[in-house]
């Protein structure tokens, strides 16, 4: 069983990156600039979703509250496009500001003058932001549901401050970047998009390769151990506030990414991102893609966004429907998710079920001795 | 109170709203001792192991170990001074191999950065391999531990137990569910811990107790009823009257 299942993997990975390096290198061409634009959007959102797989799908921490930290990437390269394009409006500060009424540029923004700075800020501002929510939450022992709610909860606290602060942050407007100016060139145009596009999907690659990393040996095991008995893992003598710190930190960093990306290509970041149906669809796609899978996250993500965007089209309203449906189709028969039904043995129970495949023995301790099943 | 101990606990009290767990407890362990622990449910015996590994703060009392107190540690520390348990239903890493689960408990140190920075060590591969011999399960390295049978799974985390190197090991009904062969095998594994480990078993299963040939400490209504050896205890007329008296189930 275990042989079969190894060349499937294999030829699942392979024909995975012959279709993706194809993609990526003919999209461009293929596709209009509308839809390039929306497929580099869905695949910043796939970072976003592979930080969910982290902490959920391995490590049994379920966020409803990524937005906070996709929201804060997303502001850190608005607040740099913008300060570095404001040069002929009044003041030499983003144009907003003269609506409220400001004169001088808040504090908190002349750092994003620097492109360095800002580089780093993207993913170190929001994993710093995690690490900071979730030592204090680990620390006291605050798990399963409670853990949920909370994050749903700093989620609205961060969402209700950014809508509110008009002098600041341009509040609920939001921050454009389409008008800004990056390398002389504006940023909504033609050629930036699909340079964005090609950025986006390295980095997709290399948070994949990353995420991947994080999870192989044995500092993805404990994760797993926190997942399915955490004071087992306690009292073998590690501690696992500090994993789960780590991994949410992780987590917040590459949705601060993802948010950065998804806003260059957009051409907005306003608090909308820090909706709570937006940070509960992500996890939705990795439900669907498949938890634990990584890939399976990366596949949801851009799947399910482009399915949105195409039903849209056609049926105005009936999306939310529809993902609703397929969220309880996917708990109800495929709690593994699409990407975990097909590695798993589940393709052969199904198979099984309508008589097309011989049931296996999957059971090796009855060989061992059978008294015991009846002594429990 | 002497040098030679490894542990003391010290006129433990653990209350839950009222209801006395442990109740004046004291007990003290020699270092290379095998101590067993019997009472009849509801005597304090798991309670008893709670308060040593941090699970459970007592309410009044010190609990000494290798000459520092343990109230108030937690548990990941407590584990890491050399206290290490196994539970009473079989704990282990279901969705992890057998190796992995090894790998986790012989780990040193057990800090983040050395877990993703550095790959294991070649002596505790070595100590994984010499672990999965004793319990004999040097044939399922690679398959995951959900798939093991029950004594099998048992087994598993004894050697997980053994492998975290602990100075005093708590081994919470190590028999529960296994054949009369097991059974008598792992009295064995456990006799040939002691000596160089301190092994504190807790059980009810008498057979397996006296095969023990150890000391044996009766619990009762959270406090030490008795402690000697089998034949000292089997004679003592109160012990009789709370525990053997009463038909084995």
């Amino acid at each position: 069983m275990s042989l079969s299942k190894i060349k499937f993997d294999k030829k699942i990975v392979l024909s995975f990156w012959i279709i993706l390096i194809a993609l990526i290198i003919a999209a461009p061409t293929l596709l209009p600039v509308f839809r390039l634009n929306l497929l580099g959007r869905y695949l910043s959102l796939s970072i976003v979703a592979l930080g969910v797989d982290l902490i959920w799908g391995y490590t049994g921490l379920l966020s409803l509250g990524q937005g906070i930290f996709f929201a804060l990437g997303g502001y850190c390269a608005a607040m740099y496009l913008q300060i570095t394009s404001s040069s002929e409006f009044p003041n030499n500060i983003p144009e907003f500001f003269a609506l409220y009424g400001v004169e001088k540029l808040p504090f908190f923004w002349e750092p994003f003058r620097s492109p360095v700075f800002t580089f780093f800020s993207i993913w170190i501002i929001p994993a710093l932001v995690a690490g900071l929510i979730g030592f204090l939450v680990f620390r006291n022992r605050i798990k399963g549901v409670y853990f949920s709610i909370l994050t749903q909860a700093s989620l609205l606290v961060f969402f209700n401050f950014f809508n509110g602060q008009q002098k600041l942050i341009n509040g609920t407007n939001g921050l454009k970047t389409d008008v800004t100016q990056l390398f002389g060139q504006m940023v909504g145009s033609e050629s930036m998009q699909r340079i964005f596009f090609w950025i986006t999907a390295i980095l997709v690659i290399i948070a994949w390769f990353f995420a991947k990393w994080v999870v192989k040996g044995r500092f993805g095991n404990i994760l797993i151990g926190i997942r399915d008995d955490e004071p087992r893992v306690r009292f073998t003598g590690y501690n696992p506030v500090i994993f789960k710190t780590i991994i949410f930190s992780i987590a917040g960093g590459l949705a601060g990414i993802s948010g950065a990306l998804y806003t260059v290509q957009s051409g907005i970041v306003s608090p909308q991102f820090m909706t709570v149906p937006f940070s509960i669809e992500m996890v939705i796609w990795v439900a669907v893609g498949g938890r634990g899978t990584l890939l399976g996250a990366i596949l949801g993500a851009v799947f399910i966004n482009y399915a949105k965007s195409l039903v849209s089209e056609a049926l105005p309203a009936s999306w939310m429907f529809i993902q609703g449906g397929l969220f309880i189709l996917v708990v109800t028969a495929l709690p593994e998710g699409v990407l975990g039904w097909i590695q798993g043995d589940s393709p052969r129970n199904l198979l099984q079920r309508f008589g097309l495949k011989r049931k296996i023995e999957t059971y090796p301790s009855l060989e061992v001795n059978n008294k015991e099943v009846e002594n429990e | 109170m002497n040098n030679k101990d490894l542990l003391n606990l010290i006129d433990i009290t653990v209350s839950f709203e009222g209801f006395l767990a442990l109740n004046k407890l004291n007990l003290n362990l020699k270092k290379g001792e095998l101590r067993a622990v019997i009472g009849p449910n509801g005597a304090g015996k798991t309670t008893f192991l709670d308060v040593i590994t941090g699970k459970v703060k007592p309410t009044r009392g010190e609990v000494i170990f290798k000459g520092k107190s343990l109230v108030g540690r937690k548990e990941h520390k407590i584990a890491r001074l050399g206290v290490g348990r196994k539970f009473q239903s079989p704990r282990i890493f279901e969705n992890l191999t057998v190796k992995e689960n090894l790998e986790i408990s012989v780990t040193t140190p057990k800090s983040p950065l050395n877990l993703i920075n550095k790959s294991i060590k070649d002596e505790q591969l070595n100590e994984i391999d010499r672990l999965m011999k004793i319990v004999n399960l040097a044939q399922k390295v690679d398959s995951k531990a959900g798939s093991l049978s029950h004594g099998q799974k048992q087994w598993l985390e004894i050697a997980m137990l053994v492998g975290q190197k602990p100075d005093l090991m708590l081994v919470d009904e190590p028999v529960a569910g296994l054949t009369d062969e097991e059974t008598d095998l792992t009295a064995d594994l456990l006799r040939s811990l002691s000596g160089e480990n301190t092994v504190v078993v807790i059980d009810h299963d008498m057979e397996f107790i006296r095969r023990l040939d150890s000391n044996v400490s009766v619990l009762n209504q959270g406090t030490v009823l008795c402690e000697g050896t089998m034949e000292t205890i089997q004679k003592d007329k109160k012990v009789i009257d709370v525990y053997l008296g009463r038909p084995e189930d």
